[in-house]
């Protein structure tokens, strides 16, 4: 895995605000980010609110221009992309939003949400719309018969199955998931997880996880990079983060994290064996 | 509340039935709320029953939809209009469901208290902080202006607010979310109250902020010797806060017990599910997870 997808340098994002009186101030919200991302692998970017780490996604998703710094996607400058490039661009890196109501459009049916991206690049899918739809909605477990309801009928999970499934409906390289599982109930919470995870392995695509569970993203990650105040402040290997933590920040964000007293847990596990 | 319920029990037989009800705060017994929807009515809590010790933490736990606010709302006398109660909650021998509006209201606060998970909605923003906290008081127990504001920068001080004497003449905006919550839980507890509610209180906080929180609610429980239900959906939480856990599903109760209990030998195969599905910071991660 040294194959590198995308890699950001020195990503920096100023946003002027005016106050009361019309006073200019300037606050930076991502201060000379880099990272990179190889092909197939999992990085995540995890902070509290305001660290930084959705303006990275938004920068990344290219939904956002940065002030300053540079993105490359398979070796090329994609930070001023437009035109046919940045076409390109959406159709390898695809968004998985946090709240899957408020991003799929309540009027259309599943089937046009799903072929929407390909609408967007002018491609007919191969033995038809609905069979190609179909096919997706089976990958993420969906009821392909429900092809022609519209989001409000299914449920939480069931609907971010359905923004799972219209990020892969272009085949991406990249999938940016912006607290894609934040907003869900545990128990769905695992079910997605594993579908997240079930289908990076059959497709080798990388993710770029945007979350602040820390448990949920050592979960999903191989790489992690902690942010705070806009700055990454530690950046490595799961195994490295989670249990040798170098700096301050990260040992005070996991130490934080509530635990099952693990006497119990170990107990019922014993009992479940 | 309106339409209210027969209820299971009378209050007068509670107060009669022996010195042991004293030192049980709040007796919960077969709690069912019953909400009016387009499609009829639909029991969103069925024959809840729990009981909440002075100085004890219940913990309630379920996913969305689950019915553990609606529990907790009924108990304050919160419900929506047209909800029917029935069954029985006795706070301190008294029973709480049939009460009228003004007799709720005089309990609340002063009795019993409640927090939520998002103090912005709670707070008043045209009101000073320091303000809306001797309202409370003074609304409960009287007083003069001037001791009113004395509690109220005591209150503050007590949650850890730095400056409490300034940071009263400060409005709910100038605070950071989790300085909001704190002055949440001071106004929640400047009358004292027996029972304190707190429902979802840490969920829209970050995880240091979280944590802070949760040790400023034990310790100031230790202290006051408030009774607690606290209300979340994170088992992790429950689980270094409840001496006591009851665990909710599509408005029943399918376990409750001690948390030891509950976490150790789960009975119900919904409650080992759940526990089976959160991740942990401190697993031993398997082999179908990723790796390197």
């Amino acid at each position: 895995m040294t194959d590198v997808l995308l890699s950001a340098r020195d990503l920096t994002k100023r946003f002027t605000t005016r106050g009361t009186f019309g006073r200019k101030s300037e606050f930076t919200a991502v201060d000379g980010v880099s990272f990179a991302v190889h092909r197939g692998e999992t990085l995540a970017v995890v902070g509290e609110s305001g660290s930084g780490k959705s303006t990275s996604a938004r920068i990344v998703a290219k939904l956002m221009e940065p002030s300053a710094g540079t993105l490359e996607f398979e070796d090329e400058d994609v930070t001023h992309a437009t035109g046919a490039q940045l076409a390109r661009y959406r159709a390898d890196v695809q968004v998985v939003f946090q709240d899957p109501f408020s991003s799929l459009n309540p009027r259309h049916t599943v089937e046009r949400i799903l072929m929407a991206p390909l609408d967007y690049q002018g491609i007919a899918p191969s033995g038809g719309r609905r069979a190609y739809t179909g096919e997706l909605m089976e990958r993420v477990g969906l009821n392909p018969d429900h092809a022609q309801r519209y989001p409000a009928q299914f449920s939480g999970g069931q609907a971010q199955r359905i923004g799972i499934a219209r990020a892969l409906a272009v085949n991406p390289k990249l999938v940016i998931c912006d607290e894609a599982v934040s907003a869900l109930d545990v128990s769905v919470q695992a079910q997605v997880l594993e579908l997240l995870l079930r289908l990076q392995r059959e497709s080798g695509f990388s993710y770029i996880f945007i979350a602040h569970d820390l448990a949920v993203v050592r979960r999903i990650a191989h790489r992690v990079a902690v942010m705070s105040g806009g700055k990454i402040v530690e950046q490595g290997p799961r195994g490295q983060v989670f249990d040798d933590p170098r700096h301050p920040y990260t040992r005070t964000l996991l130490a934080a994290v509530p635990r099952i007293n693990p006497e119990w847990d170990r107990r019922r596990r014993a009992a479940t064996a | 509340m309106r339409g209210q319920g027969p209820m299971s029990e009378d209050p007068m037989s509670a107060a009669a039935s022996g010195p042991d009800v004293t030192s049980e705060l709040l007796v919960v017994e077969n709690l069912t709320v019953t909400l009016p929807t387009t499609r009829g009515p639909v029991a969103v809590v069925k024959d809840v029953s729990f009981t909440v010790g002075r100085n004890e933490t219940v913990g309630i736990v379920g996913e969305s939809g689950s019915g553990k606010s609606m529990t907790s709302l009924a108990i304050m006398g919160l419900l929506p209009r047209g909800a029917l109660t029935t069954g029985s909650v006795r706070l301190d021998g008294v029973e709480l469901l049939g009460l009228g509006d003004r007799e709720m209201r005089r309990i609340r606060g002063a009795q019993a208290s409640m927090i939520f998970q998002d103090p912005l909605s709670s707070l008043n923003p045209y009101y000073t902080v320091g303000l809306q906290i001797e309202e409370m008081y003074r609304a409960h127990l009287g007083g003069s202006r001037k001791e009113a504001r004395k509690v109220a920068v005591e209150a503050l001080e007590r949650v850890g607010i730095p400056e409490p004497e300034r940071r009263t003449g400060h409005y709910p905006h100038q605070f950071s979310g989790g300085q909001r919550q704190r002055i949440m839980i001071a106004m929640a507890l400047v009358c004292s109250p027996g029972l304190l509610i707190a429902d979802e209180p840490t969920t829209a906080l970050d995880v240091t902020v979280q944590a802070q929180i949760l040790r400023l609610l034990a310790d100031l429980q230790r202290q006051t010797r408030t009774g607690m239900v606290f209300i979340t959906h994170d088992l992790a939480v429950i689980s270094s806060i409840a001496t006591r856990v009851l665990v909710m599903c599509r408005g029943e109760q399918v376990e409750y017990g001690t948390a030891e209990q509950v976490f150790s030998a789960p009975e119900h195969a919904y409650t080992r599910r759940l526990l089976e599905s959160i991740p942990r910071i401190t697993d031993d991660l398997s082999a179908d997870e990723v790796v390197l």
